[in-house]
Order: C-alpha cells, then structure tokens, then sequence
C-alpha cells in the first residue's frame, strides 16, 4: 500500500471516529491496540476520548465540548443535595406486569440487581443550600428510565407529598419515554403524574425540572415540561420523537443538534443551561426568589 | 352486540376505507355547529377540528381529530396527527367552554402527534404535556369518545376527561401495534401480535379502568352503518352530558383526578 493511500485510510478513520454517534450500542471494536475496557470514556458528542478516572473526577463532563454525560442517580445525589440530609421515599414500590409482557419481571430482577435499585427513579426530601426540598432522580441505566407504574407512581407521590409539606420539588428528568412493556398503563401514568402536578401548582409551590440526558417521549410530553423553572444540562438530547423516526418520517438526516439543549433553549422551551458545577447555588437562588425559607444549621456543603 | 373480534381484526376494521370519521359524526351529533380556528400563537392546524354546536338544547364545544376519508382530505389534516399549534387551539377552546360553562366533547381518532422538525421545534412535548396539565383542572365537564385509533401521548392529549367511552372497534394504546414490535423485537412485521399481546380493546381498556364505556357498533363495524352508529354515540352522549353536568365541580375535579390517580399496577412492602 501507497503511503498516500495509508494516509487516507488513517484519516477516514479519525473522521469516522470523531463523528457522534446516535446509537453507542453499535460500537464495533477497534483495531490495533486492545483497550482495556472501562479504563477511557469516549464522548459521544465530539468523540474526544480521556481517561475514565479524569472525566469521573470532573463529575462526568467532557472536558473537550462539556457534554454532561449520564450519571447514575447516586452520583447525582450525592453532588447535589446536602450532606446526610437526604431522606428517601416509596422506597417499596415493586414492579408487577401488567400486559402480561414475556420475560418483563426477569428482565426487571436483572436489572434491579445490576443497578441496585428497585426502578427507573428515585425520590425524598432533602436539604439543597438548606432549602428544604422534594426531590426526584430518574436513573437511565434502569431500562433507559422510562416510565411505567412504579414511576409514575413514585413522582406522583413525591408531587402529593409536596403539595401537603408545602414544598418545591426538583426534578432531575431522564427518560426513553413510556414503558411499552407495561402497555396503556404507562401511558396513563403520563396523566396521572401531570394531575398531581396541577395540584402542586394550585397550591402555589415551586417545580424545578432539570433535563438531563436523554429527556424524551412521553416524559418530555408529561412532567418534564411542566416545570415553572425548566433547567437543562449542556449537550444533553431533549426531545418527544425520537431521532430515527423522524429521520423516517421525513426521509433526510437530522442536523446534529437537533433536540440538543441548545436547540431546546433557541426554541424557547428551556429557561437556561447550567453546568453541573454551578447548580446547587443556582437551585439556591431559585428558591430564594420565591419565598421558601432557608433552615438555620449549616450541614456543610454537597456530600461530593 | 358485544362481537368476539381479536385486536388483530379490529385493527384491520378501523383501518376500512370507509369507516366513518368525525365528518360524518359531527353533522349528525350536533346543530348550529360553528368551526372555530386557529391557536392565537402560531398557526391553525388542519389535523385537529373544533368549534361550537348544540347536542340538543345544550350548548357544547366538539374538539376532533380530523382522519381525512380520502387521499385528499387526508392530505389536508396530516393524516390526523397533530402538530403542536393543534393541541394548544385544542387548548385554547376548552378553556373558552370552561369560561362559559359548556361540556367538552372530544373525538379521538389519531395515530399519535405528528413526529417531524417543526412538530419538536413547536414543542410538541411541552404542548401535550401543557393540555394533560390544563385539562386535569379544567372546570367544566369533559367527554372523550376515541373512534377508531387512539394512539398514544397523541391520544392522551384529547382524553385527560371525566369519561372516556370507545367504539366497540376502537383501539387505545401506548404505542401503534407495529411500533410496539418494532422497538421490543425489532420487527414490525410482528404486528399482529403484538396487537394481541398488548391489551388495547375497548373490553381491555374497561377492566384496566382507563375506558368507562363501550359504545356498540353495527353488526360488521361502524362503516356498514355510519347513521346507526352516529345514533348510538349520541345515545350515550344524551345520557352522559347530563348526568355529568349535574356534579358539583369539585366533586366532578376530585373525580377526575382519582380516576387516573388509581392507575397503575405494583406492589407495596
């Protein structure tokens, strides 16, 4: 072979490398130098590659294009709320299958064993800057966090829980969309979640969403966009279809960008995007401008 | 009466050319219908019909996704998927109704919201999202009668209401039959069943508490008889509008919220 023609085959490489990809199961494996897996994180967005350690170590941002990429609803606990004041609620709601959906609760059990949680979200009350607050963490790696009863039910119950306490609540939103295993009731979960939703917003208290990635379907037709205050994560996918069936739809290929953050705020649909590193005094001066009071003991900062 | 019809057949009998659409019901269901358009924001959109009438002598606004009966018409109303500016003029015209105390009619009969660039740069999340919100708390009675398909948040946009009453035929769910095989075994051609598996007829939709009321369809479906049928919903219509309208409005709230409040299946402990 020609060095020329090495050369060519080098950059269509690096070109075909660097290009973001929508689908990263379709990840082949690359020749040459065997890397050990785990060991680097490659962003999806502009294909920079650091080491894991690095990039967990800047709260899972890309350092390159400052893609927020996807963390578990721990990590996002623990960088978010005050130390030690989280309490958890509805912690043991379980799952059941309602169509009947063929091999729904082994593919459940596997994945509550492999995530260590019972579902796709997680709520309680915690303290934020010492603002009192319901919170709610939707976790993608339990079945990319779409919504099926147990969700729905969760959030419900964390809006009514607020509603009574008289208190905001944050919603970190993270979602494929309805669970199509649990049939019409995931899509009904959709209203549900909305209805105790119109109820906190009669009562006159505050909802913060903050979309992380990926936000759509029928989470971003429900209570994602029902925020008073909508916050997005830079670079995160936020969207109601998805990506390839409107490129089926329509017959071309979609920019980039499009249903990024970005596009979601020049459209008019989020209030602002916040970088990891400045949301917690961001949630505090959002709270400050609408009347709840800040409890007095200063528990020191986020847990992480 | 109540046909031993599988998902698969009932899929393919509101599929039937000439099933009757909400152009034919509407002439026959209400008088002195006036069509109203537009959202106030952006633009009118043709997949989404509404207006004022009277069933009766009582004055109600119709709120209906338009299946088109021909190419042409079909062409014209996005083949009944709605883009956002027809979920906000939806929204829009339920508030004008609750301002002056007339029930809600809404005739579902959508594949799903429109799924493309303009729809997601409207915010087609954010409109379905604003309409499950706003018509959970709208203060007037609302009915929703899905025709044929009822499909997903498309769907659910026009039927957060305090009774949900299906054709005989008609299908609910979460997703079409075909994207249902398409995204769980990455086959469409596993349609039917799917459509089986899923549990989207009116008897289903009735156990789960999601549908209150079948109305039935002439032997051999609603398009052997458009007339019959037309007759049979504003048979339902005649007694529901009126027993509805008789609650109490926060009684009639409360209601609604406990009705999808209580759906959803789990355990506790």
């Amino acid at each position: 072979m020609a060095i020329e023609d090495l050369f060519k085959v080098v950059i269509d490489r690096s070109k075909a490398d660097t290009k973001p990809k929508a689908d990263s199961k379709q990840k082949k494996p690359s020749p040459g130098v065997a890397i050990p897996q785990g060991l680097l994180f490659k962003c999806p967005r502009c294909g920079t590659v650091v080491y894991r350690d690095d990039f967990e170590r800047n709260k899972s941002i890309c350092p390159a294009c400052n893609y927020h990429a996807r963390i578990g609803w721990r990590e996002r606990l623990e960088m978010t709320v005050d130390k030690g004041t989280f309490t958890e609620l509805d912690a043991d709601l379980k799952t059941l299958n309602p169509i009947e959906f063929p091999g729904y609760e082994a593919k459940i059990q596997e994945l509550q064993a492999s995530c260590g949680i019972c579902e796709a979200v997680v709520t309680g009350v915690c303290m934020i800057h010492r603002y009192k607050t319901v919170i709610g963490i939707m976790d993608s790696n339990f079945m990319m966090a779409s919504m099926g009863s147990v969700v729905g039910e969760k959030i419900t119950r964390a809006f009514e829980y607020a509603t009574k306490n008289k208190l905001p609540v944050v919603l970190f939103t993270a979602s494929g969309g309805a669970r199509m295993q649990e049939g019409i009731i995931s899509l009904m979960q959709m209203a549900k979640t909305s209805g105790a939703i119109a109820r906190h917003n009669e009562a006159g208290q505050l909802y913060v969403t903050v979309m992380t990635d990926p936000t759509t379907g029928g989470v971003t037709a429900s209570f994602a966009s029902l925020g008073d205050i909508i916050i997005a994560e830079p670079k995160v996918l936020i969207g109601f279809a998805g990506r390839r069936v409107i490129e089926g739809t329509i017959k071309q290929k979609l920019p980039d960008d499009f249903q990024s953050a970005e596009f979601m705020l020049e459209n008019g649909f989020v209030d602002m995007i916040v970088d990891r590193k400045t949301l917690r005094p961001t949630l505090s001066k959002i709270f400050r401008t609408h009347n709840y009071t800040r409890a007095e003991e200063y528990r020191g900062g986020a847990a992480k | 009466m109540m046909n031993a019809l599988t998902a698969t057949e009932r899929l393919a009998l509101i599929r039937e050319k000439g099933r009757p659409t909400v152009r034919d019901y509407i002439p026959a269901l209400f008088s002195n219908f006036i069509e109203l358009h537009g959202d106030r924001h952006f633009g009118d959109d043709a997949a989404i019909l509404g207006g004022v009438g009277m069933f009766g002598t009582i004055p109600v606004t119709v709120i209906a996704q338009v299946k088109g009966r021909n190419l042409e018409e079909n062409k014209r109303s996005n083949f009944s998927m709605p883009h956002p500016e027809g979920y906000r003029k939806a929204l829009r015209l339920a508030k004008q109704a609750e301002k002056f105390h007339r029930p809600v009619i809404c005739l579902v009969d959508t594949p799903g919201a429109f799924c493309g660039i303009e729809a997601e740069k409207r915010g087609q999340g954010e409109a379905i999202a604003r309409n499950l919100m706003e018509f959970m708390t709208l203060k007037t009675p609302v009915i929703s009668i899905v025709l044929g398909e009822g499909g997903s948040g498309g769907a659910l946009a026009l039927a957060v209401c305090d009774e949900l009453a299906m054709l005989e035929n008609a299908l609910y769910s979460v997703i079409s039959p075909r994207g249902f095989a398409a995204i769980l075994w990455k086959d469409a051609s596993r349609e039917s069943e799917a459509a089986e598996l899923m549990k989207i007829t009116a008897e289903d939709l009735l156990k789960f508490g999601v549908c209150e009321h079948i109305i039935e369809e002439p032997e051999g479906g609603a398009h052997t008889d458009p007339k019959l049928t037309a007759e049979n919903i504003s048979e339902y219509l005649s007694e529901a509008i009126p027993r509805l309208k008789a609650v109490d409005t926060d009684e009639m709230l409360r209601r609604r919220y406990d009705k999808f409040r209580k759906i959803g299946v789990f355990s506790e402990g």
